[in-house]
């Protein structure tokens, strides 16, 4: 595969800031009266690069960032610093008009396609106008056979055009987003947990569509899930995430054959397993934090089973390993040099 | 000896005038101290079986026949007070949503406090004692604090442990856990499931454990019963099903998970989907999806038969059985 960057992701850092609500205490700060507000650091200086044509699945607990990953790249919210190109152009902060041009380009899939097809309108209806926006000349005709084709192509019928979304099932339905995704012939396809509410067998549908029209079109996905089967099965590199941080990359093979963060560790343990030799599950201490303070050193000292005193105070940064890899661990780092 | 014994239960919806049957003949039996799994695609009819055991089915629907035996006296048809005792102490049952159990404007504390002095005479600091005791049992950090907490100041993991300590408690001889774990993350969802496990073992709970992950199954269940369009389709020790499944919708099942196909390969979907109550077709169920359907299975419904170590409902199966029967009479 040709190593070309598509989308080149870095320092990026998105904070939301939360009133406490009006109970909430007043500060004196910066010579004014201000209510005290709570800052959720979502994502907290991302480093990462697509290739193109490739599936970069992204992993991580509930809260670690990845959707606000995939809505600050599609520009659906403004990143607080960093910056994104894609090809040659920055496309962070881009005015609405100029961000048309990329919506073209970098299409949406989220896990609820209850949430992302609108109800009142029919397949065809919704169909046609993601089309005849991006196409405004095109014939009423060549939009009607577009159409007809794109169903086909994710294993729906024409009988489906009338249909409203309700009147389809789950997996049906996560056909026809990705129907609309595709219909304005994207190179990119970001898919937030599209698969999160399907059975195992509806799951295979939508997979199988995923890799049939990668293979055709030449697509590149950003593919966000905390199913490690399927990561095991549809990735080409793997992500792990951690809050608002990247603490593992690498490829596929590498990840699941030789994992070597901490989390990334416990993480693979954790799998359920259908063979019964599964290796001993790994138990964190405490549950999954909430970002609402930046921790002084490693994120993940809270429950790390091997932090020592320097993981408190110093944060780790990411380091190529000799296998291609990278991690951002200090005792992985001593484990080497030892 | 069997603790509960469910026979030809039938549960129907009833829609202006139709009725839809949610469950057909379920039968299977429960030993006391162990743990099954019932599985199957959404819709099947897993949690319907689940509210059903503990009485909560609503109208529309409402059990049509059967028989539901608790150390071999009959659950079905008790009045609500005498349910109430059942579901309090011999049945527990755990939701996919915590919130569904606990109380959101009373704090943890309360909670548990009130579930020990419902059913024994003692005072406020014992009941105190014993409740934070419980919740050290299910590895809450600093339990004195969490007591005073209300629910929403918990994250998702913790709560479903408040709800097993809560369990605890009660010491119920059943455990149902409908999708226990399926709203959290996978390590806390493994750290949970550890947990369940190792509570039912200590105390020799048994367990009834519903889920469509079927790598979780085959980490806590002894034995696996499959679902399909309200049917019981297959049922087997949980290592031997999944290794040689013998339902057509069984090996669909298995075949369909990511890590039955070679990386970056199709992944071998079972055609169509589960038909909603509805449209559930005649005959065998399975058989507008089935790759062995004959002739017989669209009008005809296929009866349990013992196929090795499992039991099974497909006429295609017990073809196969016949035709190994007259090849080995044909070699005497
Ligand atoms: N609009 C918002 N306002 C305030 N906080 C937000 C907002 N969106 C996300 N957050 C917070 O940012 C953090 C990261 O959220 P995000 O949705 O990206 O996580 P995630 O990794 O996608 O989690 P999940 O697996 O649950 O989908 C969380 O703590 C979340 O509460
Ligand atoms: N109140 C109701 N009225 C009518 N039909 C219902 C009602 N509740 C459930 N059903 C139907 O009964 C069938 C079985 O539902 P059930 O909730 O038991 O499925 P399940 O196997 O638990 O699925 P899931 O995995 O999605 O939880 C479904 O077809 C469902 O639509
Ligand atoms: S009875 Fe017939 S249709 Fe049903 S599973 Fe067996 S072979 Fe398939
Ligand atoms: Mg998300
Ligand atoms: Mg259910």
């Amino acid at each position: 595969m040709t190593q070309i960057p598509l989308v080149q992701i870095s320092h990026l850092e998105k904070t939301f800031t939360k009133d406490k609500g009006i109970f909430s205490p007043f500060r004196f700060n910066k010579g004014k009266f201000q209510r005290q507000q709570e800052s959720v650091y979502a994502l907290n200086g991302v480093n990462l690069t697509i290739l193109k044509g490739e599936t970069l699945c992204v992993v991580g607990e509930t809260g670690c960032g990845k959707s606000t990953l995939a809505r600050t790249l599609m520009g659906l919210t403004p990143p607080t610093s960093g910056e994104i190109h894609y090809l040659n152009d920055r496309i962070d902060h881009l005015d609405d008009n100029q961000r048309l041009l990329y919506r073209r380009r970098m299409q949406m899939v989220f896990q609820n396609p209850y949430a992302s097809l609108n109800p009142r309108m029919t397949v065809y209806q919704t169909l046609r106008e993601a089309i005849s926006f991006h196409n405004p000349q095109m014939k009423r005709r060549n939009i009607d056979e577009k159409i007809e084709g794109l169903l086909n192509s994710v294993g729906l019928y024409a009988d489906a055009m009338d249909r409203y979304p309700h009147e389809f099932s789950g997996g049906q339905r996560q056909r026809i987003s990705l129907a609309r995704a595709l219909s304005v012939e994207p190179e990119f396809i970001v898919a937030d947990e599209p698969l999160a509410a399907l059975d195992v067998s509806v799951q295979a549908q939508v997979l199988n569509l995923m890799m049939d029209k990668q293979e055709e079109q030449d697509l590149t996905y950003l593919f966000i899930t905390h199913d490690l089967a399927v990561v095991e099965h549809f990735a080409t590199r793997v992500a792990v995430m951690y809050l608002g941080k990247v603490c593992e990359l690498a490829s596929r093979e590498t990840l699941f054959s030789a994992p070597k963060h901490p989390y990334t560790k416990a993480l693979l343990s954790a799998i359920p397993r259908l063979d019964t030799n599964a290796p001993e599950l790994i138990r964190l201490s405490g549950e999954v934090p909430t970002p609402m303070e930046k921790p002084i050193g490693c994120v993940f000292q809270a429950r790390c089973p091997d932090a020592t005193p320097r993981c408190f105070s110093e944060p780790p940064i990411m380091k190529k390993q000799k296998d291609g890899s990278s991690i951002a661990c200090h005792v992985h780092e001593e484990d080497q040099t030892s | 000896m069997s603790l509960l014994t469910v026979k030809n239960l039938n549960v129907a919806f009833r829609l202006g005038k139709q009725e839809l049957p949610a469950l057909m003949d379920v039968s299977f039996s429960l030993d006391r101290g162990e743990r099954i799994a019932f599985v199957g695609e959404s819709g099947a009819g897993k949690s319907i079986l689940g509210f059903s055991i503990v009485n909560l089915i609503s109208k529309p629907g409402y059990i049509q026949s059967g028989s539901i035996k608790l150390n071999k006296k009959e659950i079905i048809g008790l009045n609500r007070r005498q349910m109430q005792e059942i579901r309090g102490k011999r049945i527990a049952m755990i939701f996919q949503d915590p919130m569904m159990t606990l109380n959101p404007v009373l704090t943890i504390g309360q909670q548990l406090v009130e579930a020990i002095k419902s059913h024994t005479n003692i005072t406020y600091r014992d009941a105190k004692n014993i409740a934070i005791e419980k919740l050290l049992s299910v590895q809450i950090a600093s339990p004195e604090r969490r007591f005073n907490q209300y629910p929403h100041e918990l994250s998702g993991g913790m709560r479903q442990r408040v709800i097993i300590a809560a369990i605890l408690l009660l010491n119920p001889d059943v455990i149902i856990a409908d999708e226990p774990t399926t709203a959290l993350d996978v390590t806390i969802q493994a750290e949970i499931l550890q947990l369940l496990l190792e509570i039912c073992k200590k105390n020799d709970v048994a367990l009834i454990l519903i889920s469509h992950d079927l790598g979780i199954v085959s980490k806590v269940a002894e034995r696996t019963l499959v679902m399909y369009a309200g049917r019981i389709v297959e049922e087997g020790p949980t290592l031997e099903l999944i290794n040689d499944p013998q339902h057509p919708y069984t090996q669909g099942l298995l075949n369909a998970l990511p890590q039955m196909a070679l990386p970056g390969q199709r992944l071998n979907q079972i055609k169509g989907s589960m038909p909603s109550l509805a449209d559930r077709p005649s005959g065998c169920a399975f058989h507008n999806r089935c790759p062995y359907a004959m002739e017989k299975c669209k009008d005809q419904q296929p009866e349990f038969i013992h196929s090795g170590i499992s039991t099974v409902s497909c006429f295609m199966i017990e073809e196969m059985l016949e035709e190994e029967r007259n090849a080995q009479e044909g070699l005497l």
